[in-house]
């Protein structure tokens, strides 16, 4: 079970921000292939996004993946929903998919990137 | 550990897939930070099932990683996913009836 205290605190993490994209290393120095080419997903789309390095917490690496019923990194989470890792973020980006997404997530705030 | 055929045979009984194929991609991270939770391989899978009609990306991964479920963590480090209902499968070549794929994986 995730502790209540971790899940209230990642509930708060994805309230907080429009894009979050939780990954391994930060999106200047992604310490992973999946997460690079996530964030490269994001920079391109030029929507801003905030990034969690779980590397750096242990109890954040092991609680998202409880949090979303999804046992791998990068997570990425759009408006409070669950998007999925880096294969469902590419293929959406393929399709023209994501930035549907992202428009309507920041409809009405202003956007500078 | 796990083989990629293991992996195949386990995608194919789990998720009555049609069509499965395993690359093992463990060598191209050969010289990657060693991941303490993880020592498992890397791993780029192809899957057609029917299991997959009806249902958005998210629903299809999360069908595989269920079927994966004790091995994601330990055996298996990282998976690349191409999930495709029978419908979706632009591949090539036909896909076996499900009858041939069944005697194929038991006779293992």
């Amino acid at each position: 079970m995730l502790d209540p205290l971790l899940e209230e605190k990642i509930r708060d993490q994805i309230r907080a921000n429009k894009v979050l994209i939780y990954m391994k290393g930060t999106p200047e120095m992604p310490q992973c292939g999946f997460s690079y080419a996530t964030v490269r997903v994001f920079d391109s789309l030029g929507f801003p996004y905030a990034a969690v390095n779980v590397l750096e917490d242990p109890e954040i690496r092991q609680g998202i993946k409880e949090f979303s019923n999804w046992p791998t990194i990068p997570q990425v989470y759009i408006d409070g929903e669950f998007v999925g890792g880096c294969d469902i973020v590419q293929e959406m980006h393929s399709r023209n998919e994501l930035r549907p997404l992202l428009e309507a997530a920041f409809a009405g705030t202003a956007v500078q990137s | 550990m796990i083989t990629p055929e293991q992996l195949r045979l386990r995608l194919i009984n789990q998720l009555q897939a049609l069509h499965v194929q395993v690359e093992d991609e463990s060598h191209r991270h050969a010289g990657h930070r060693r991941d303490p939770l993880g020592a498992g391989g890397h791993y780029r899978v192809e899957i057609v099932s029917p299991l997959f009609v009806g249902k958005t990306t998210l629903q299809q991964h999360r069908l595989v990683y269920e079927a994966l479920a004790e091995q994601m963590g330990s055996s298996i480090h990282a998976l690349a996913l191409q999930t495709y209902s029978p419908e979706q499968w632009t591949g090539s070549g036909s896909l076996p009836s499900s009858a041939s794929i069944e005697l194929e994986a038991t006779t293992d």
